[in-house]
């Protein structure tokens, strides 16, 4: 671990104004950014702790939800309303972690999580262009089971290993940033970037721009809604696959049906080709696996990891077909 | 290896040759367990009887201290940097920024370090426990992507690991092999294990295989497996007066200060090593690396050092188990009795150690067959050099063994339990020595009742539940009793009011398993005393003798050294009873132990308690030291422990995770001495053997040689979602000819579960998944 100084911050300005520096790093739980300064792969000289800021969450007037940044991962989870009108997210955050991670874990930090790659995380012994741009890429060929599918570039075979942040790109979440030009919101899924070639910029955050809060629509559908994380072992892995999808019917038609991968892509991977097809058709597995086919249609699976597509496309017909019978995942 | 070397493992292997031929013929009176221990019909005592570790509240209340957590004035702390190429030279090493860094004392490298012996290699002697045959940081050569290359010494951990962390350091690469094709291409050698080849040819399996009415001929493939003990390696250590202390975490105590003393040119009893507790070892608490660096270190900076290993340091320096590429043919007549066995492939090792998995070990003993070949070969690659894991051998041998045993009944159409039984033989078949103790068959049939096996679907992939496919498998599980010279035992009776109170050291290691309990439970019954009244002291290279914790052996040999101190102190004591006692005349072989003295064992009213012998004597104490007879018992008679492992699992249709959902262990371990301790030692090994089924794999780039997942984020284990309730059962039948009538259990628990998991997935899914790890796309 690299020294840094450590200032706690009472509100957004205080933490905008510690927070301007180039190295300077807002802290949350620290269940991320520690791990990733204890191995020298994050070198901030300040920490900006922001776990004091407003941890409330709030019905917003058109019948939405805004989720402070501090909340902790645990508490979003237990929350009535988001168990009761958004079960994905609820489901999604428990499928993360440990306990003990998600209690100290806040939803600002889990938006900014960075890869597990382990060529990212071994500073000095691999290449990555990640965590040092312009080095190369020892993950392209070599040990990439955990890596993208979509959306990769010959710079970056990365996952965003987030699973919260996979719900929120099905709930067509906001995010709400604070930063030197003032406030603005942003679609969350705008928030994260495919690696192109800068693959060590992670997200279109400003320099020293804070998140604030996280905001749900309201939406229906949302209400019947679930997660599915598929991984090496029962509990504390990264997906290899994971599915949020929310689903409405209208007799045996799909009225309507939001969609969401994680563990394919740099990003959370809302899946818009795949609902398109789906809305107005028939709710049948066939269909399912024809959405998904058309999804993963430019997938590029590498070395370790070519089952991910079948995989994905299994997953998500059990998840909507689980979701149709009205079962919860 | 020296010619000197050479030439005392040629003496050696002549003397064993000449002992192997010739204990076998012995009457078994003359070899040691030829009469069976007194008390093995002991019934109703301590032995037995379920005991808590003695050290369990101290180590809930954190009293216990363990190798980091010891301290000396002014010490200062270790960090390591490590090479990133699997071979060649340094040409520069950058440390200024290290150097004037905040904190530290010193950066060492091959540059600075103290001029020191090359660790003599594990096997090379009796006491010899180095990682490899290379010299620690005295040249600039590299061997293994992980090796050790600097050491920086500060004032605190985290001004060392930061000063690691600035040192940067130039190669000159040289060519490597770091893939398995690469390997096999430079060419395979006879595998050796303890200086004897991994070589069995009786008759002519090919021939046989080839014209059998049914045949199995498969390869499969087990990875590299990392040692992951929940205390990473760790030793606080000082220069004193000349000498060495260091508290370090070892399964090897007295053998480890050996070595280190040779590496340093120190006489025996300038080292002093203890080790009283240690967080789990596995085969991988040995000598390694940082020891030897930090003696060095804290030599030149003078000043005491505690150096321990990051997790990743763990991956870098602690070798593993290596990966195995098996064949198992099996050749039967048209009701499945063996004809041909075939056990063949190869392990990898490193150009500078000599630890071939040895995994046709477990198959020697376990089938009748006319017909067997059996053998290991290796092939080397520049890697950290691998090390033993738990069950070296057995643990990835019985994988291939019992998934070709179950192949076969598949192909038969038997049942699995029906066509082990059926080919079990009545002598060793490749040695041809009579069994100990074998009883496996009453293992099989009270595991198969108990588990509900005769509800296993007959038809692969035919229970489904919801998306579960559910099947149910088993395997043997099999590992030897062994029992390694050199093991004393020194015990002390001290008069403490009209009672006693027993001392008994013994230089054993406690692992967690229990050993410090197991101990104390087996000398109070020996000397006829109370649990209260038995003190025992381990883990201290100032104990006489040497005893490892490796082998599964270590009860074994306290036992059998326990015997022979329990002898003299007999002897001892009726001499200073003398003539007034009604002991008088009397020799030790007519006297036992009982109650807190000695009566004589056909008219028990002759007695004296050990309080008044010495009392009468003036005396406060007595003291003997004896050592354990020489472990003949191994080259007399065939002596192994078995398991019957039965296994449930769910297979989801949808993704291919695998869940076990009931696990039953049946054991056949001669007699358990503390049900307790056993039945965690069981269930560990059982969960040790999931992960390994399951998930378990090293990631070893062969681009590199460079392990990429050194963390337990990355090399998963099962975590307590991924472990079902676990059934444990045992015979309990002793075994007549070791001590207390006891196997050694530390191992055999892992033994055969990846088998029985691997066979309980066919069952559900119709798939035979033949490489380890079977992860959810070898089931898609």
């Amino acid at each position: 671990m690299t020294p840094f100084s450590y200032a706690r911050a009472n509100d957004a300005a205080e933490a905008l104004q510690l927070g301007r520096d180039a190295a300077a790093a807002y802290l949350g739980g620290g269940t991320n950014l520690v791990d990733l300064m204890r191995e020298t792969v994050a070198r901030p000289d300040r920490l900006v702790d922001v776990s004091g800021l407003p941890a409330d969450i709030a019905e917003t007037e058109d019948g939405g939800l805004l989720i402070g940044a501090a909340v902790r991962n645990t508490a979003l989870a237990e929350h009535h309303a988001v168990r009761t009108r958004y079960p994905m997210l609820s489901r999604a955050i428990v499928a993360g972690a440990s306990a003990q991670i998600r209690n100290m874990a806040t939803v600002g930090g889990n938006l900014l999580q960075r890869t597990r790659c382990t060529y990212f995380y071994d500073t000095d012994g691999s290449r990555c262009n990640k965590r040092a741009p312009g080095s190369g890429c020892d993950a392209r060929e070599g040990f990439n089971r955990i890596h993208a599918i979509l959306g990769a570039s010959d710079a970056c075979v990365a996952t965003h290993p987030s699973d919260m942040c996979v719900a929120l790109a099905a709930l067509d979440a906001t995010v709400h940033l604070e930063g030197s030009g003032g406030a603005r919101r942003l679609p969350f899924a705008d928030l994260h970037r495919l690696p192109g070639d800068r693959p060590d910029i992670d997200t279109v955050l400003e320099p020293g721009e804070l998140v604030t809060a996280v905001e749900l629509p309201p939406l229906r559908l949302a209400a019947t809604s679930t997660y599915r994380k598929v991984r090496d072992r029962a509990s504390y892995a990264f997906a290899l696959i994971s599915v949020a999808a929310a689903l409405e019917l209208d007799g045996d038609r799909i009225a309507d049906v939001r969609i969401a991968f994680g563990g394919v892509a740099h990003k959370p991977w809302r899946a818009t080709r795949a609902e398109e097809a789906l809305r107005g058709g028939p709710a049948t597995d066939q269909a399912v696996h024809a959405a998904a086919a058309l999804e993963f249609a430019d997938a590029r699976p590498l070395r370790d990891n070519a089952f991910k597509p079948a995989l994905a496309a299994r997953t998500l017909a059990a998840v909507l077909g689980g979701l149709a019978r009205g079962e919860a995942a | 290896m020296s010619i000197v070397d050479t030439a005392k493992q040629a003496a050696q292997g002549l003397m064993q040759g000449a002992m192997e031929k010739l204990v076998p013929l012995a009457p078994d009176s003359w070899i040691p367990g030829g009469v069976p221990d007194p008390l093995i019909a002991r019934k109703h005592g301590l032995i037995g009887t379920p005991v808590s570790r003695l050290d369990g509240p101290l180590k809930v209340k954190g009293g216990a201290r363990f190798a980091a957590e010891y301290r000396f004035d002014d010490m200062v702390y270790a960090a390591l940097v490590y090479a990133t190429i699997p071979r060649g030279r340094i040409v520069a090493i950058d440390q200024a920024a290290a150097e004037a860094a905040t904190g530290v004392v010193l950066v060492m490298t091959h540059r600075n370090a103290p001029r020191m012996n090359t660790p003599a290699v594990f096997g090379s002697s009796p006491t010899a426990v180095g990682p490899a045959d290379l010299p620690i940081l005295q040249d600039d050569r590299i061997h293994w992507n992980g090796q050790p290359i600097a050491c920086v010494l500060a004032e605190t951990q985290e001004q060392a690991d930061h000063a690691a962390s600035l040192i940067a350091v130039t190669y000159d690469e040289e060519p490597s092999t770091t893939s398995l094709a690469g390997a096999k291409a430079n060419g395979m050698e006879q595998g050796l294990f303890m200086g004897q080849p991994l070589l069995n040819e009786i008759g002519d399996a090919e021939a046989a295989l080839a014209s059998a009415p049914h045949r199995i001929d498969h390869v499969y493939r087990t990875p590299r497996h990392n040692h992951n003990p929940i205390e990473p390696h760790a030793a606080t250590l000082a220069w004193v007066d000349g000498g060495l202390v260091i508290h370090d975490a070892s399964q090897m105590v007295t053998q480890q200060a050996q070595t280190i003393g040779e590496v340093f040119d120190l006489t025996p009893d300038q080292v002093r090593l203890t080790s009283p507790y240690v967080g789990g070892g596995f085969g991988s608490k040995g000598l390694w690396d940082h020891q030897v660096i930090g003696a060095a270190a804290a030599q030149l900076a003078g000043r005491p050092v505690r150096i321990t290993l990051s997790r990743e340091g763990v991956y870098r320096v602690v070798g593993g188990r290596t990966l195995t590429e098996q064949r198992v043919g099996i050749g039967a007549t048209a009701d499945g009795r063996f004809q041909a066995l075939i056990h063949s492939g190869l392990s990898v090792m490193t150009p500078h150690n000599s630890m071939p998995e040895p995994f046709i070990l477990g198959t020697r003993a376990a089938y009748a067959a006319p017909n067997i070949a059996l053998k290991v070969e290796i092939a080397r690659m520049n890697m950290l050099a691998n090390t033993f894991m738990r069950a070296p051998g057995e643990a990835v041998g019985t994988f291939a063994l019992e998934c070709a045993v179950d192949e076969l009944a598949v192909q038969i159409g038997i049942d699995p339990v029906d066509l082990r039984i059926l080919n079990e033989p009545d002598k060793d078949p490749t040695s041809g020595l009579p069994f100990s103790s074998r009883h496996i068959v009453e293992a099989w049939r009270r595991g198969a009742e108990r588990f509900g096996w005769s509800d296993r679907p007959a038809t692969p992939a035919s229970r489904r539940d919801g998306e579960w496919l559910v099947g149910m498998g088993c395997a043997t599980g099999t590992y030897p009793y062994y029992r390694m010279p050199g093991a004393e035992a020194r015990i002390t009776l001290t008069r403490d009011g009209d009672a006693v109170r027993a001392t008994v050291e013994v230089a054993a290691a406690e692992m967690g398993m229990g050993t410090s309990t197991t101990t104390a439970i087996v000398a109070a019954e020996r000397l006829g005393l109370p649990l209260d009244r038995v003190e025992v002291a381990y883990g201290d290279s100032a104990i006489p003798g040497a005893i490892m914790a490796g082998g599964s052996q270590q009860t074994a040999a306290i036992g059998a050294a326990v015997i022979a101190a329990h002898n003299a102190l007999v002897a001892e004591l009726l001499k200073l009873a003398g003539n007034d006692s009604g002991l008088a005349g009397l020799s030790p072989d007519d006297v036992g132990s009982v109650d807190g003295g000695l009566s004589k064992r056909d008219d028990p009213v002759r007695r004296e308690s050990y309080a008044s012998i010495l009392s009468r004597a003036r005396r406060d104490s007595v003291t003997v030291t004896a050592a354990g007879s020489p472990p003949l018992e191994l080259m007399h008679w065939s002596m192994h422990s078995h398991s019957a492992l039965f296994c449930e699992v769910r297979v989801n249709a949808v993704t291919g995770e695998t869940r076990v959902t009931r696990m039953l262990g049946s054991f056949d371990c001669g007699r358990i001495l503390n049900p307790r301790t056993a039945t965690s030692q069981f269930r560990g090994g059982i969960i040790m053997g999931l992960g390994m089924a399951l998930m378990e794999e090293t990631q070893f780039d062969e681009r590199s040689g460079r392990i990429m997942n050194p963390s337990l984020a990355e090399y998963h284990l099962p975590v307590h979602m991924d472990v079902p309730e676990i059934d444990v059962i045992w015979t309990d039948i002793a075994d007549p000819h070791t001590p207390m009538g006891a196997h050694g259990i530390g191992e055999i628990g892992i033994t055969g579960v990846a088998a029985a998991v691997a066979n309980a997935i066919y069952n559900a899914t119709g798939k035979r998944v033949r490489n380890l790890p079977i992860t959810l796309d070898r089931l898609l």
